[in-house]
This record gives structure tokens, sequence and C-alpha cells, in this order.
């Protein structure tokens, strides 16, 4: 059968952010699958060099638009690390609360995406519609319906009363309500369940070799959560499983996350019951004593590592952002391997990617002298040229076309 | 010479097809949203987006054939509107009718689907090629099994003609109920024709962009969607006629009235299965059109057959 190179991006319909994708196909097989980031690459460890830690608690929150919450806290705890800070108990609550329902409006987020994905729009609108209700609750304790900006360092910047913890726990009895619907939908719904099981099907062998995090690897059987494993925040003195199911493919991955979903509506009843009385913040010194840290925080889409080095100034000296995508898009092309051309959008969103925050620049020196490589424009250009051509794509007819017209 | 030309050209040719198929278009999307807890569009979006679509620039790519690339939309709205024309409408007789009129409709239906196909594969883009053989491929699996349970009323009436059909419905006023089945096979293979969720495969905008509409634009676009929504309006006449044969005789206005009941509560049929499906993958597609709804429509020509030897004579 005549095979041919099809290029899913930077710019296509099912991609929510620039990325690029190469499948050689041959019919509808996929034969070969390439993945290439880093459209989006936005400097944001170098800026974190340049601002001060408080600036910088903001900064790495617009990491991520979805999981902000993960990236700040995830930062916080570092530097608190550093610091030798021990922060107040009912602040550890708070954080742990709008993490749970960062967690609850990222994971109706997913479902609505994944639903769109295999063309069951009305699945999007309905997942949608009831994020909203995650989201007011968010904007109600916080100001904000995504960048909270509730975490300090030392601390969480806003109380909570009793209003709205009366507000939050009607909003999650509603929410519960609509998840264990869909819930129902899932196990039931016949077209749903043809497009996601068997497909995108990713071993336990496969997700240790590959280090897989998050709910890609919980839905093959490997309990892998940081909130149980390497508790922080409130977590210690929750009670609450960590979900896990042996399906292994995408259906797997959309169960694991609506159990997740009900797994916060407890944890969150539990947190609203017993959430200590006391301060919100310690003070916090402008000037970090020098050390390094390394923090873990479980963001809605698996393993979030931060790694922080200060050398005594109110600047970090060293930051380094891990996001969970990279950890789980080595996964695809496993899972893409010999499936068809229709399950490519649904297997590269059920690991919920977030390439924006996963783009980080590397730089490779040459060991043998010790310096960076410099390319100019026209190197930078041929180098792209022969990039595709080797993947099968060859611009230079277009290229010839283009010089034609512009003449 | 002018009253072929005013039943070309107005009523019921291009002028009342396109009215109709733009408000059925509008009732599928107003439907549509509605049930997925959505506002949806007023009235007039589906008209405001043909004249968009009519008023901007037609790009051909240059690798495409452009004979080819823009004879296929032309094709398809002809083709769907000539089958209007043997349709029973608002009396027991259509505008044009001859023994086989049957077969003649199921084909002109057709020429549309493939020219979807001719004119993805004729633009060469990667996405558009994918989605004209998948809109080959989908036609190979729902063609059967929508020409099989369309065969069963017409054995029951013992005529290929329409019109024959309608008259010997309204003789045998009940009969109608014997073909419930094949109407609802026929019903899911119209999701298939009309490319709609979740038959929806060739145009999968996640995988394939627009499929073969990719690289169309402008006027063409156009006619293409002008085209697609009268196939609507064809494909639940074809339908109405076939499956829901009464009341035609009564009274011309009635009648008229009692159609276009008939063919929207077929659109809002179709848009609520659209709404409650997520899309299959194509194989998926081919094997529940051969291993499911096959079997039924032969079932429903069985029962046919059966019934034929005591009850009609």
């Amino acid at each position: 059968m005549h095979k041919f190179t099809v290029p899913i991006g930077p710019q296509h319909p099912a991609l929510k952010e620039p990325e690029s994708f190469n499948v050689l196909l041959s019919g509808e097989r996929i034969m070969k699958f390439s993945a290439r980031l880093g459209y989006n690459h936005r400097g944001i460890e170098k800026a974190c060099e340049e601002r001060t830690y408080i600036q910088n608690v903001y900064l790495t929150e617009r990491v991520c638009g979805i999981c902000s919450h993960a990236h700040s806290s995830c930062f916080v705890q570092a530097v608190e690390e550093i610091a030798g800070l021990e922060i107040p108990r009912r602040a550890n609550y708070i954080r742990t609360l709008v993490g749970e329902l960062e967690r609850i409006h990222s994971h109706l987020l997913w479902l609505g995406v994944a639903g769109h994905e295999v063309g069951f729009d009305t699945l999007l609108m309905y997942a949608w519609r009831d994020r909203e209700i995650v989201m007011d609750i968010l904007a109600k304790l916080t100001g904000n319906r995504v960048n909270y900006g509730i975490n300090t360092i030392g601390g969480v910047r806003r109380d909570i009363n009793t209003d709205q913890i009366k507000d939050v726990s009607k909003a999650v009895k509603k929410l519960k309500e609509r998840t264990e619907y869909y819930v129902r939908v899932a196990k039931e719904e016949v077209t749903l369940i043809k497009r996601l099981s068997g497909v995108g099907v990713l071993l336990p062998k496969d997700v240790l070799k590959l280090g897989a995090v998050g709910p890609t690897a919980r839905a093959s059987g490997i309990e892998r959560d940081t909130r149980k494993d390497d508790p922080y925040g409130a977590y210690g003195e929750l009670d609450f499983r960590v979900i896990t199911d042996d399906h292994n493919d995408v259906y797997g991955r959309t169960l694991v996350r609506l159990g997740e979903l009900l797994e916060s509506y407890k944890m969150i009843s539990q947190i609203l019951e017993n959430i200590p009385e006391g301060p919100i913040t310690v003070k916090a010194p402008r000037k970090i004593p020098a050390g390094e840290a390394v923090s873990r925080y479980e963001a809605p889409r698996g393993e979030n590592v931060h790694y922080v080095k200060s050398n005594g100034t109110d600047k970090p000296e060293r930051v380094k952002i891990r996001a969970p995508t990279l950890a789980n898009i080595q996964t695809v092309a496993k899972m893409l391997e010999d499936r068809n051309l229709a399950d490519l959008p649904i297997v590269i969103a059920a690991i919920d990617p977030c390439f924006s925050c996963t783009d980080r620049l590397t730089l490779v020196k040459d060991v043998g002298h010790g310096k960076g490589r410099k390319m100019r424009w026209e190197d930078l250009h041929s180098h792209s040229i022969q990039w595709y051509k080797a993947r099968g794509i060859d611009f230079s007819d277009l290229n010839k076309k283009m010089e034609k017209l512009l003449k | 010479m002018i009253g072929s030309l005013l039943s070309i050209f107005i009523f019921p040719g291009f002028l009342f097809l396109m009215v109709f198929g733009l408000s059925a278009e509008f009732i599928d999307r107003k439907l549509y949203a509605r049930l997925q807890n959505r506002v949806g569009p007023p009235w007039f979006q589906p008209v405001a987006d043909l004249i968009k679509l009519f008023s901007k620039e037609d790009i051909i790519p240059e690798e495409a054939n452009p004979a080819m690339f823009k004879a296929m939309p032309i094709l398809a709205l002809t083709a769907t509107i000539t089958s209007f024309f043997y349709i029973p409408t608002w009396r027991n007789e259509a505008l044009y009718h001859f023994n086989g009129d049957l077969i003649i409709v199921l084909y002109l239906l057709t020429l549309p689907t493939l020219s979807y196909f001719l004119g993805g594969w004729y633009s060469t883009s990667l996405f558009s090629k994918i989605g004209a053989v998948r809109t080959l491929t989908q036609l190979f699996a729902y063609e059967v099994p929508l020409l099989m349970s369309i065969l069963a009323p017409a054995l029951l009436a013992d005529t290929w003609s329409l019109t024959e059909m309608a008259v010997f419905y309204s003789a045998h006023p009940w009969y109608w109920l014997f073909n419930i089945l094949g109407f609802f096979v026929a019903l899911i293979t119209l999701l298939g024709k009309l490319e709609k969720v979740p038959f929806d495969i060739p145009e999968a905008e996640t995988e394939i962009v627009a499929g073969t509409f990719t690289e169309y634009s402008g006027r063409l676009l156009g006619l293409f969607r002008l085209s697609m929504d009268i196939e609507l309006i064809v494909g639940a006449s074809l339908l109405a006629a076939v499956y829901m044969p009464f009341g035609l005789a009564i009274s011309p206005i009635f009648a008229f009235i009692l159609f276009l009941i008939k063919v929207l509560s077929i659109v809002a049929m179709v848009s609520v299965l659209r709404t409650v499906f997520a899309r299959l993958r194509i194989d998926q597609m081919v094997n529940f059109c051969w291993r499911y709804l096959a079997p039924f429509s032969f079932l429903q020509i069985l029962i046919i057959l059966a019934l034929k030897g005591f009850l009609v004579r």
C-alpha cells in the first residue's frame, strides 16, 4: 500500500497548542510516529533567575494555564524547604483545598476535550458546563478563575470564611452528582466505549520503562501518586485512595480520572470539616539562605518537579521545572504503534498533554571545544529544511514557487 | 415550457429546496445546540453563512485539477436537486415519474458522495485524500443496507416507482407499519450518507482537518454546503415517501403540510442521533454496517415476503 507522511501540527484542529507530529501512514495504519516539541519556549527558567522569590511565585504560576496552582505550590515548597520555614497547618489545608479544586477543574476539562477528540461534542458541552461550577468556586475563594495567586512564601494570602465553606460544600455536592452521571455515561455509552477501550495500550512494564506519571501510569495499574508516596500539604492527614485501573488503555485513563474526581470530592469534604484554626502565614525572609531543594507535587497530569538553588540573595541562582507532560510524552509513540490514524487525537489527548508548560531549553555543549555552537540564520534555515526532508516532507518545490512569486 | 422552468427553479425546484434546506439546517443546529445545553444560532445563521461564503474568494490549490475541482460542487448540487423531482410531496403523484424512479433517486443520491470523493481526490491535499478515501469506504458500507431496506416497502407495493408506491399505500393506509424496522435501518444509514456523527468519519476535524473539504473555500465550499443541506432534505423526504406514505391523498395543502412535518421530524431524529453518539472509527463503521444493519435489512425483506404471501392478495 502507498505510504505517505501526514504532518499533524504545528497548527491542526486536534491540537490546542503548537507542537508537531509527523505520522507515516500506510492507508489508515500508523507506521511511524515522531513528535517535536519546542514551539512555545518562553524562557521561564531564565526569567526566574532575574526576579525575586516573591515575583517568581507569580511567574511559576504562569507556567501552566490549567495547573497553575500546582506549579506555584511546587516552587513555594522548594523555597520554604531551603529557608527552613514551617508553614501553619491552616495554610496547608487551604493550599490543598485549592489544589484539589484545581484537579477537579482540570479533570473535567480533560473529559470534555476527550469527548471532542472522539467526536462526542455533547460530552464536551456538558463537561465544560459543569466545570463552570468549580471555576466559580475558585473565583469566589481566590478572586481568579485560573491563576489563583493564593500562594506566598510562608503560607497563603487569603483566608476562607464559613460562608465560603458552605458554598464550596454545596458546589461539591452538585459536582459529585454530575460526576456520578459521567461515570455512568462512561460505563454505558456504547460508541464511547468502542472508541476508548483497547486504544493506546500501555503495559505496566512500559510505564516503568518510560517513566510515565500521573493518571497515565495509574491507568496501567502502577500506584504512583506523590500525594501518597511523599505527602505534602495536608495530604498526610487526609484519608483517600489512589485510584488505579487495569485496563491499560484510554478507557482506563478515563475511569481513573473520573475516580479521582470522586476522591477529590471526598478529600474536600474532609478538608472543610477538619480545617484547623490559626494564622495563615509565617513571616518569610526576603533573602533566602544558600542551599538547594527539589520539590514534588502531584499535578492533575502527574508528578511535577521543581528544583531551586539559592545563593543567599533575594534571587534564585537556578530554577528547573519539569512538567508532567515531559515524562508522559515518550509513551505516546509506544501507544500509537500500529494503530489507526483515527486513534491519534485521543491517544495524544489521553496523557492530558500540556506542551507549552513542557517546553524547556537544553543547551548541548560540544565537549571537545567546551563551547556552544553558534548557528546563523541561513544555517538554521537549511537545518530546518534538512530536518523536514529526513522526515519525508519536502518544501523545496514550494520554496521555489514562493521565490518566483516574490520576484 | 414555462411550467417546467418554474418547477425546476422555483417550486419544488432550486429556490424551494434552498429555503427548505437552510431552514432544516437551522432546525438541526438549533436542536443540536439545545440538546447540548447551548443557546444555538439565530434563525438567519445558515443564510448568513451562505452569503458570507458566496462573497468570498475561491482559492484553488495549484496542484489541483481546476476543472474537476470546480465541477464537483455543481455536480453535487444538481444531482440532489434533480432527485427531489421524483419524490411525491403534496399529492399521490410526484412531479415526474416512471417505473423505476426509486432506483434513479437512490442513484442520484449517490452522486454527491461520489463528487465529495472526486473533489477531495483532485484537490491533492493529504487530508483531502484521506477524507476522500474514507468517503468511498463508507459508501460501500452503508449503501447496501440502505438499498435493501428501501427495497422492502417497494416489494410490498410491487412497484419500482415512488408515485405508484404512494398510490398503493394510500389504498392500504396501515401497511406502512410493516416497514418500521427498515425505517430505522434507513435512518441510521442516512446518517452515513449525510456524514453526520457517528458516521462523520470523512470529515473528522480532529484527525484530518475538514477531510474532503479541506482545500475548498468561498463559493465552491458554499455550493457543497448547500448541496449537503439539500441532501438532508432529499434524504429525509425519500424516507418520508417510502416509510410514511400516509395522508397524501386527502388534499394538496394538508398533504404538503404533513410532508413538511414528516421531513422535519426525520431531521429532528437525525439531530438527536448525532447528539448522543461519539464518532466511530472507519473499521468499526464498516463492521457495524455489515454485521448489524445488513442483516436487519434482510430481515425486513423476509418479513415483507412472508406477509405478501397471505396479506396483500
